[in-house]
């Protein structure tokens, strides 16, 4: 077990399964991730492959089909009621969407104190406001706002009180669910410094889910991509970007608009296809269909994550 | 850190608290229309609370008086008097306060049921939702004057049976609509993060589903409140519920009944205070539904 | 500028009023397209981007949004002068739109290829048959890569990438002379943006039409664009070729706060850069200079005085106290 208490946060074969009426959706199929204590992983696909499912199973907002999520060596599927409870004092999940995630009908106050009253963690209410006030001075909020209402505030503002809410616990580690996916660009500037802050002040772990390429460069340690519920290629952020192993993290990269002229005019490689269905995939490798290196071997079972050294796995038969 | 100890030291009440109830009445406030029906309704439940100030129930309300039988309304009798004698504008204003106290209790009931079993059976789903709604389609199947009569019949005529056959009659429709419009905040990611912060069920109902939800109920109240009012009358038209001599509406509209042909103010006053009554509750509803819509929001 | 810009806009300005406020949404654009160009639109929330977009059709909201002043040359004839018939005449055959949100913007009962056919006939110049519209669908099926045995499916049937292509269909069907597009990708995953982008520029290059490219994303500018105008709080704050934005010296305080606010896949960041404060409120605009509140380098000039337009030797706008020195000289 001494391998395992350097992670803060372990998944091993995490399934989360959902029954349609079409079939059984795959949303997270055989993931294994580890985070260790004050770092970041970003978890990176398109839309449908599994990530915020990901994260919400791991917080077991979601209840998963199978596997382990291991929390500081226990397992949090295991858990039962009390643990639960103190492990969402330790866990705690910032949503994508700052007008959705925020209850329109309480105010700022309202909603940055409510972790700790319904937990019934603070004595008096000196106490309370006196946390609640520390807390928006931490995030940025300026403390006039103590009673106005989300819908009076704009994205940035609102999402500060998200982050808020989610660090009133004191919690070691973070889901980030597109944080700052509905953010204009300079105020997603703003709050990813904050995040990047309060990680070093206060040895925040992330589990840091985006769509973002760019994003999850700049602030990730290590590197999660997802493909149709699977994780096909992790390791470290640097790895990760100067030498992509799998064919589909080689087209994410390609396809990413970059803000200068030097690929003005080149012909790029362009990923063909769509994302296929997630509801009873067939076995092999999920990227078979669209990827330019797949052969007869890729579709005939499902490819497992090999070690390509210096803590880099990617699942791919053909390099 | 300055600014939260500088806070802290001045608390939470240095900062002006602006409510959202307010918004909504300056909305309310904006439609004429709404604003009549207030008004109405503001005068039916003064007549309603004051009327035993200046009216004796023995004697004005119920007494006979047989020598001034049927006469025409005059100003001795605004409204003329009945086959009875009794004058018909002091029972058309005390059958105020019957009509709304029996509607408010009926539909305040089924109110609290309906929200319970509406929110209860959204947010929870699957078996519980369909147990609940397949047996609110049983009732919602049957017609409601069918129900309420056999109700009434097993049961006994009397005000108490009739409001039980009202709020059975009602509380689907009610349930029905709290869960529609519950459905959609379950899914909310605020509800999620309520969840991730460890806050239990009852919690998350009552603090941050009810409160969401709380515009549509209070237009359903109200628009059915004057569905109450008429549903009331109508079966104490036909006999169920209250009777003669309680000056209800309906009960004074089967009473003249038989008397319509030669003196019609004997229908025409009760049928137009149940007519006005409805139409300000429904003026009322109305408004409250585009005051409380979120997307008019300025 | 251009010799023969396809399309000018001169000072143009345009106010929403709601029962509670006045919303100052574009104030004084003045801007061009050549024939073939594409100018890219950059800004934020808020900065006026669509209501620009909307105007040039004439399309904002009845009573609410208003054309206070300015004028729109499309072709020598100006749009705003136009009766609303007239205009018709322009939408959709000349001018044509893509908005964001495909989801939206096909109607979900009808079959796609009908929907393309409408406007052709709406538009039937050329008095083309039932079977040349017929054929004419099928030629811009195959142009945007659907198959066109899918014409008969409805939208419900298409996936998000696949109803844009649809969507850019019917605003090709006609082949205008100026497509707007208002952020035509941002609801697509990015290996879908790619192929929806590759596709737009290889259309573009095709038909010869001009292009109005909506955005927030810089790197989609720097791959499609050929000019830029960076908007603020409803005004170009900088405008100039997509080489002098990219690569050239001086900018606008909210250009060089854009760049500083994006993490780069192409360059090592430790830490971003950000402009500090909020978007500015269209309804409540500071005075001065609009971009001052948040502007690092703000002066007392800056708080009560609008700055001019600058333009350097190679026609670089930038809107800003800062260049005034240049400019006097």
């Amino acid at each position: 077990m001494s391998a395992d208490t350097k992670y803060l946060l372990e998944t091993r074969h995490l399934k989360k399964y959902f029954n349609t009426p079409r079939g059984l959706l795959h949303a997270v199929d055989d993931v294994d991730l580890a985070i260790r204590p004050g770092q970041t992983l970003g978890v990176v696909g398109e839309s449908g492959c599994g990530k915020s499912t990901l994260g919400r199973a791991v917080l077991r907002l979601l209840e998963p089909t199978s596997g382990e999520v291991l929390f500081d060596g226990e397992d949090v599927t295991k858990m039962g009621k009390p643990e639960l409870k103190q492990f969402r004092n330790r866990a705690q999940i910032i949503f994508q969407d700052p007008y959705a995630s925020l209850n329109p009908r309480m105010t700022v106050y309202e909603i940055i104190a409510e972790p700790l009253v319904a937990g019934h963690l603070r004595k008096s209410s000196a106490e309370l406001e006196h946390d609640v006030f520390q807390m928006m001075d931490t995030v940025g909020l300026a403390a006039r706002l103590v009673n106005a209402y989300p819908h009076e505030l704009d994205g940035g503002r609102r999402q500060r009180i998200g982050i808020a809410r989610a660090l009133v616990l004191q919690p070691q580690f973070i889901v980030c669910d597109e944080p700052v996916s509905a953010l204009d660009v300079s105020i997603q500037a703003q709050i990813l410094n904050l995040l990047m802050d309060l990680q070093r002040d206060r040895g925040l772990a992330y589990m840091f889910i985006t769509h973002d390429l760019s994003v999850v460069k700049h602030i990730s340690d290590e590197i999660a991509v997802m493909y149709l519920g699977r994780c096909v290629e992790r390791g470290p952020a640097k790895a990760i970007f100067a030498n992509p192993l799998h064919p589909y993290t080689q087209a994410l990269l390609q396809a990413i608009p970059v803000p200068n002229l030097s690929r003005r005019g080149m012909r790029r490689e362009i990923l063909k296809g769509e994302v296929s269905s997630p509801i009873d995939p067939k076995p092999g490798c999920r990227f078979a269909a669209r990827c330019p290196k797949a052969t007869d071997a890729c579709r005939g079972q499902d490819v497992q994550l090999t070690d390509r050294g210096g803590g880099h796995f990617c699942a791919c038969l053909a390099d | 850190m300055s600014q939260a100890r500088n806070a802290a030291a001045g608390g939470l009440r240095q900062y002006k608290k602006r409510s959202q109830i307010g918004s909504v009445c300056r909305r309310f406030a904006k439609s004429k229309t709404a604003m009549a029906g207030l008004i109405i309704l503001i005068i039916l439940v003064l007549l309603a609370l004051l009327c035993p100030l200046f009216l004796d129930y023995a004697a004005d309300v119920t007494g006979q008086n047989i020598r001034e039988r049927l006469q025409f309304p005059s100003w001795q009798h605004p409204f003329g008097t009945d086959q009875y004698g009794r004058d018909v504008l002091a029972r058309v204003v005390w059958g105020t306060r019957i009509s709304l106290s029996a509607s408010l209790i009926i539909i305040a009931i089924a109110t609290v049921v309906g929200a319970l079993l509406g929110a209860i059976a959204a947010y929870y789903g699957g078996m519980v939702d369909n147990i609940i709604m397949r047996v609110m389609d049983i009732f919602y199947a049957l017609p409601f004057n069918l129900m309420a009569i056999c109700i009434v019949a097993s049961l006994g005529n009397g005000m108490f049976n009739l409001g039980l056959a009202c709020v059975v009659g009602v509380i689907p429709g009610f349930t029905r609509v709290f869960r529609s419009a519950i459905l959609p905040i379950r899914g909310q990611e605020y509800i999620e993060a309520a969840r991730a912060c460890n806050t239990s069920d009852g919690r998350i109902l009552l603090r941050h589903i009810l409160p969401n939800a709380l515009g549509p109920i209070i237009v359903q109240a109200t628009l059915n409140l004057a569905i109450t009012i008429l549903a009331i009358a109508g079966l104490s038209y036909i006999g169920l519920g209250v009777e003669s001599p309680t000056p209800e509406w309906g009960t004074m509209l089967s009473d003249g009944r038989q008397y319509m042909r030669n003196y019609p103010y004997l229908v025409i006053f009760p049928g137009l205070a149940i007519m006005i009554a409805a139409m300000s509750l429904n003026l009322i509803g109305d408004g409250l539904r585009d005051a409380l819509d979120p997307k008019l929001k300025n | 500028m251009s010799e023969k810009a396809l399309l000018e806009v001169k000072d143009l300005s345009v106010e929403y009023h709601t029962d509670e406020m006045t919303v100052k949404a574009v104030n004084g654009v003045s801007l061009s397209v050549g024939r073939g160009q594409t100018l890219g639109l950059v800004g934020e929330t808020g900065a006026g981007k669509t209501t620009l977009a909307l105007s040039l059709l004439r399309l904002l909201p009845k009573g609410i949004g208003k054309i206070t002043s300015g004028a729109i040359n499309f072709e020598g004839a100006n749009l705003l002068s136009l009766r609303e018939a007239d205009m018709r005449a322009y939408r959709g055959r000349l001018l044509s739109m893509i908005f964001q949100d495909p989801m939206t913007s096909l109607n979900p009962v009808i079959p796609v290829g009908r929907q393309v056919a409408e406007v052709l006939e709406l538009h039937n110049d050329k008095k083309l048959t039932k079977q040349q519209i017929e054929a004419r669908v099928d030629d811009m099926f195959r142009m945007v890569g659907i198959p066109p045995e899918r014409k008969n499916e409805y939208p419900h049937q298409f996936s998000g990438g696949m109803k844009q292509r649809v969507v850019i269909a019917i605003s090709l069907a006609c082949e205008p002379e100026l497509l707007i597009a208002d952020e035509p990708t941002t609801a697509l995953d990015v290996t879908i943006q790619a192929q929806v982008l590759a596709m737009m520029t290889d259309l573009k290059e095709k038909l010869g039409t001009s292009m109005i490219m909506i955005t927030h994303d810089l790197g989609i500018v720097a791959e499609t664009c050929d000019s830029v105008a960076v908007m603020y709080a409803g005004e170009i704050v900088e405008m100039g070729t997509v080489e002098a934005l990219f690569e050239g010296d001086t900018h606008h305080p909210y250009t060089e706060g854009l760049f500083g606010s994006i993490p780069r896949l192409d360059v090592e960041t430790e830490r971003l850069r950000p402009i500090d404060g909020m978007i500015a409120d269209p309804s409540d605009l500071p005075g001065g200079c609009s971009f001052h509140p948040r502007c690092p380098y703000c002066t007392e000039r800056c708080k009560t005085e609008h700055p001019q337009a600058h333009l350097d030797a190679r026609g670089h706008m930038i809107r800003c106290h800062r260049f005034d020195k240049e400019g006097e000289a």
